[in-house]
């Protein structure tokens, strides 16, 4: 395998675990756009205790899970008690005030970054999107999965039919948060650097736009949005500027056509309604 | 716990900005007056200059949700383009040829133009496909999507066209006024009125015309509002003509004063100017002036204080801290979705 696509399959395994990490707080009817402020936590937890501790990836990674969770689930009391536009607004300045202080503080290496020196291959990042897309699906599946899309489908309703909509929706954005450590962990010991300016709003923005337009309905969602964001416009291979406008008009058709995201309930139902078909006729 | 202040609220809302803003200034006199207070007095005034610029943009973002209920991330690439297309007239003069580089008057005029029609571009393709279909709760996000496309859309085209350096614009005015030991710059202090000016002449077209009744009962009920006889389609086109417009205001200020254009200027601002509505109260005009002034006087005196990224921190602090202890803004008494604007 060439460096190139080597480089594009990292990308890849951290942008759906990423994006699941966005999802299972969409899922449950929160918006998260303070994605990169989780990462960032996540990233410069990992490098900081590599540092400090000598700690080997082994143990950074899930002390960054951790600690993001913990960090998740303290801000997840305070913001989820805003709706809609707020909780959009107080997740972004959110991320805002952590890349701030990263900033500001010259133990985490303010504006010239971190060098992280332990590294970790590509193999672990594909099993790692493969574990983090596995623990989703089975999430959903799950009584607790069943709750987070009923909230997602109508808070009030699913309350009234004694879902737990609070602790429910805490336990969605702590479990988002893990993994979105999980993404910067991985990250910081894959690219043996980290910097602020990388967990800038547009990385919160564009991870927010894989999950909302691969489809907040289905664990699928988030694979579909996040594989073909990363891969098209590698294939396009049209030049630097273009490429996001290309992606800024599909975001625009697909709100219009399609704005359910592109993968729905409906579409699977229809697709193993197929595949029963083709299997009766054979 | 939101109750009335009678008084306060029935006084024109123009007396009470002229007593706050004499009050402002004998305060600013008093601190410039005490010891040591000059270089604060300073910092103060250019907070406040700043915090014009805010003004424009912040009462644009809160327009487009007090009536829409829509937070419009292209508010920013609006201030932007007007910023980009202004530089580029006066550079190149129009495409294809056909004229030379103009005037810079008429190049903001140009690029003020341009905010508009990209606003309208954005209403054509984002708001008018807002029906609701299935009612699930990341709805309400369709639109701030597709505002979010139409962000890369618009600062990627201005990048191919223009290029992606800082320019500067060949126009800057300096005229500085020199009151006892503070120096305000006249241009500064012309374009806080002008923005003022221009947010007073929208709250008097919200509280005093037809289209303005319009918007107001669009904002507290779409349907309530098509049912007694609103146009709600050809109104809400309206909503994005002045948002484009009080950016591309902004945008030709911030031009004028500052000369520096580049096509990410606008994230700069557009980021101050939510933490200043939101400060304010979203959905109330009076709210985002107060809130815009207030940032920019936060940002200037977290620079004075603690130095450059630490302001941010101070902003982005304050902006968490209200939105979670007091969602309604700081000034805004008014409920979310009631007796806005």
């Amino acid at each position: 395998m060439s460096g190139y696509w080597a480089g594009i399959l990292a990308i890849l395994s951290i942008n759906i675990i990423f994006a699941y990490a966005i999802f299972v707080t969409a899922a449950a009817g929160q918006l998260n756009l303070g994605g990169a402020g989780f990462m960032a936590i996540g990233a410069y937890a990992a490098a900081m205790l590599g540092e400090q501790l000598g700690w080997s990836p082994a143990l950074t990674v899930p002390a960054a899970i951790l600690i993001t969770a913990l960090v998740g689930c303290a801000i997840a009391f305070p913001v989820l008690r805003t709706r809609g536009v707020y909780m959009v607004l107080a997740t972004f300045a959110f991320a805002e005030v952590v890349t701030g202080i990263i900033l500001t503080q010259p133990a985490l290496g303010g504006a010239m970054g971190l060098v992280v020196v332990a590294y970790v291959d590509l193999p672990v990042l594909l099993l790692a999107a493969a574990a983090a897309t596995l623990f989703v699906f089975w999430l959903m599946a799950t009584r607790f999965g069943l709750a987070m899309r009923a909230l997602h489908d109508d808070e009030l309703v699913a309350s009234l039919m004694g879902v737990p909509a609070r602790a429910v929706q805490v336990a969605s954005f702590a479990i988002g948060a893990g993994l979105a450590g999980l993404a910067g962990g991985l990250y910081a010991h894959h690219f043996s650097f980290v910097e602020a300016q990388y967990f800038s709003p547009l990385l919160s923005i564009y991870v927010l736009l894989f999950v909302l337009i691969g489809g907040t309905q289905t664990a699928w969602g988030p694979l579909a949005g996040a594989s073909f964001f990363t891969l098209v416009p590698e294939l396009m291979r049209v030049g630097g500027s273009w490429r996001y406008v290309a992606f800024g008009v599909m975001i625009v058709a697909m709100m219009m056509f399609r704005p359910e995201g592109m993968v729905t309930r409906t579409l699977l139902a229809r697709l193993s309604l197929g595949r029963r078909r083709a299997s009766d006729a054979g | 716990m939101n109750a009335p202040l009678p008084t306060l609220r029935r006084a024109h809302p123009l007396l009470v900005s002229a007593a706050t803003a004499a009050a402002a200034i004998l305060l600013i006199a008093l601190l410039a007056a005490l010891p040591g207070g000059g270089t604060l007095a300073q910092q103060v005034v250019s907070g406040l200059m700043l915090g014009g610029i805010y003004v424009a943009v912040a009462v644009a973002f809160t327009l487009t949700i007090g009536v829409l209920n829509f937070l419009n991330f292209t508010i920013p690439t609006m201030f932007m383009l007007t910023g980009m297309v202004a530089w580029g007239l006066a550079r190149w003069g129009l495409p294809l040829g056909i004229s030379g580089g103009l005037h810079w008057a008429l190049a903001l005029v140009g690029g003020i133009a341009a905010a508009i029609i990209a606003s309208l571009i954005v209403e054509r393709f984002t708001f008018r496909y807002l029906k609701t279909r299935h009612g699930d709760a990341t709805e309400h996000a369709i639109p701030l999507v597709s505002s979010l496309g139409f962000l890369l859309i618009f600062e990627h085209l201005v990048l191919i066209v223009l290029g992606s350096e800082a320019q500067s614009f060949p126009v800057r005015f300096r005229l500085d006024l020199h009151v006892g030991p503070l120096v305000v710059g006249m241009p500064q202090l012309a374009s806080l009125l002008i923005s003022l000016a221009v947010v007073f002449w929208l709250s008097w077209l919200l509280q005093a015309t037809r289209t303005g009744r319009a918007l107001r009962a669009i904002a507290e009920s779409p349907d309530t509002a098509t049912l007694l006889g609103v146009e709600v389609a050809r109104i809400v086109p309206v909503v994005f003509l002045l948002s484009g417009l009080l950016c591309g205001v902004a945008g030709a200020l911030f031009v004028v004063n500052y000369s520096d254009v580049s096509p990410f200027m606008g994230e700069h601002v557009g980021t101050k100017a939510i933490a200043a509505m939101v400060l304010g109260g979203i959905g109330s005009i009076w709210g985002a002036i107060a809130g815009g002034l207030l940032v920019g006087l936060m940002e200037t005196l977290g620079i004075h204080f603690f130095g450059g990224d630490a302001a941010q921190v101070v902003v982005w602090t304050a902006l968490l801290a209200a939105i979670i202890l007091r969602p309604q803004g700081l000034f805004g008494g008014s409920r979310i979705g009631k007796g806005k604007l």
